[in-house]
């Protein structure tokens, strides 16, 4: 790790103010499971660091209209594990906690977990091309070794994925990131929240220098009745997706009224189609309408070499997600691979 | 011929880092600490306060060696820095019981043959004393997942799991406020309650 100095301030435009000196060479940290990791392989060294911890953003609390407002200081455990996250989002309860692990969940903030970047390797290794880290200079996932990169939305300069299971939950939910600037204040819908690498692959989401997340807010309709979080890994718990679908579904008997559908692991960030959404709504919710909506998500895939595996996993985890969201068949609070049939 | 140094230096001599002071609660005891910014919770345990029971594995936040519990609950040391944790409450393994006086899961790892190595042991203890605590895992499967942050390279993890369901089934042996500190018990932050 470089040098650096500390502060720790007790509000938020203390904060802003603090990261406006050195905006650029100045970083927040929360719970710092991610950024301190990223500092300790020299991916990332800012010179000061401004410590969250103390700023009044760590509460949930119930929205006018029926939604939910998560602090962004609130942690992931105390997030899954709030009552009305468990009865209202059960969604994001178990997207949650389909990932890292039990510490890891009891350091991560709400904010930061959007803000965790990428795990690809290359990425993490200075001593390797990487347009994410310095621009200009290649990516070496392309042609590389690519089992865990991107088969949807990339570009030529950046096959990276974003690695997080929460963010997939709230993409399928549609929540809305409230964020902070000396500026102003502003609300970013999520799906607008993470960027596509494009030709611009080292800037991962949509804030502008200075911004700092305040709160994540849920939507009033949480999919309560029908919904699962399916994640496909290497190993059967502690770590990341190659593939994770979060479905949600509201059904008038064996009739689709409603659908939402986010992958994980596929993607620079969580991957919605609306189109395959459409393909649902209005039809019965059986393995054909499933499959239908599957074909649509991975039209456009395309496998990098040693990845082309995860077009027909996603094809087949959509409908298994799907149908587990249908008929409420996935066991809660085990891993999500043990215990569920295909 | 002396090999000290005969003419002064020509350049600004080397500063030591900048520190500052955190003051923390370990196992009971209040401790002031003067630490660089960037020294790891784990380090200020293990190299500032000689409490080596806390192991580095993989300093990664992948391994859970470092498992340690702030307020009763479980993190990894390695991946926080001593100057955020100001003010907190926070035991070691140390602190969950002395060979004279094991503690549940203590004497259920010994019972159980639950460590072979047991370098991940002290990481795994405090994490099981963390699920403990939580309340949360009930059954085989359940104790399995939120213990899965603990790797065990010698792959002890059956009899990991036997010591902790016999724990879990004897009932009550979560911490109590007693066990945490003088005073400052409860975590600042309750967003379930607050």
């Amino acid at each position: 790790m470089n040098s650096f100095t500390y502060a720790r301030p007790d509000e938020i435009a203390e904060a802003l103010r603090e990261k406006s000196i050195q905006v650029e060479t100045t970083k927040f940290i929360a719970g710092g499971t991610n950024l301190l990791d990223l500092m300790k392989e020299n991916v990332e060294r800012p010179t000061r660091l401004i410590d969250l911890n103390h700023l009044p953003l760590s509460h949930i609390e119930e929205l006018p209209d029926g939604g939910l407002r998560l602090g962004a200081l609130v942690t992931n455990a105390d997030t899954a594990y709030h009552p009305e996250v468990q009865s209202r989002y059960p969604l994001l309860n178990q997207a949650i906690l389909a990932g890292a692990s039990p510490q890891l969940r009891n350091m991560a903030t709400d904010g930061g977990n959007l803000l965790q970047r990428t795990r690809c390797y290359y990425f993490y290794d200075l001593a390797t091309p990487c347009n994410k880290r310095e621009p200009g200079t290649g990516c070496s996932a392309i042609g590389g070794y690519n089992r865990i990169h991107a088969i949807l939305g990339a570009s030529e300069q950046c096959i990276a994925t974003h690695p997080s299971d929460m963010c997939v939950a709230l993409a399928a939910l549609g929540a809305t990131v409230q964020v902070s600037h000396p500026t102003g204040d502003r609300s970013i819908p999520f799906e607008d929240f993470h960027r596509l690498p494009g030709t611009t692959p080292h800037l991962d989401n949509n804030l502008t220098p200075g911004e700092l997340i305040t709160g994540i807010d849920l939507p009033a309709k949480g999919f309560e009745k029908n919904f699962s979080y399916l994640k496909l890994r290497d190993r059967s718990s502690y770590a990341f997706a190659l593939i994770s679908v979060a479905a949600a579904l509201e059904l008038d008997g064996a009739r689709i009224t409603d659908a939402r559908l986010a992958l994980g692991g596929v993607a620079h960030k969580p991957w919605r189609d609306p189109e395959a959404e459409a393909l649902l709504i209005g039809q019965p919710a059986t393995a054909d309408t499933f499959r239908r909506a599957a074909a649509k998500v991975v039209a456009g895939a395309k496998g990098q070499g040693t990845n082309d595996f995860k077009i027909e996993l996603a094809k087949r985890a959509i409908v298994r997600a799907l149908k587990q969201a249908t008929e409420m068949s996935q066991e809660i609070n085990v891993n999500a691979f043990q215990n569920s049939n295909p | 011929m002396s090999t000290v140094i005969q003419k002064p230096l020509d350049h600004q001599p080397p500063s030591l880092p900048p520190t500052q002071s955190v003051r923390l609660t370990i196992n009971g005891r209040e401790s002031f600490l003067t630490v660089a910014p960037w020294t790891t919770l784990l380090d200020a345990l293990r190299e500032h306060l000689d409490l080596t029971g806390t192991k580095k594995g993989c300093d990664h936040g992948q391994c859970g060696a470092c498992t340690v519990l702030i307020d009763g609950k479980r993190i990894n040391s390695c991946l926080t820095l001593a100057v955020m944790r100001e003010g907190a409450d926070i035991t070691t393994i140390e602190g969950l019981g002395t060979p004279e006086n094991l503690s549940p899961l203590q004497q259920a790892f010994v019972d159980h043959d639950a460590f072979q190595c047991g370098y991940c042991t002290p990481g795994q203890i405090c994490s099981a004393q963390g699920l403990i605590n939580e309340g949360k895992a009930k059954t085989e499967a359940e104790v399995r997942e939120l213990m899965s942050g603990n790797l065990c390279r010698c792959g002890a993890y059956p009899n990991i799991l036997s010591a902790i369901m016999e724990v879990l089934e004897n009932g009550e042996s979560a911490m109590d406020d007693k066990q945490w500190s003088a005073g400052n018990t409860k975590p600042k932050m309750d967003p379930v309650n607050s």
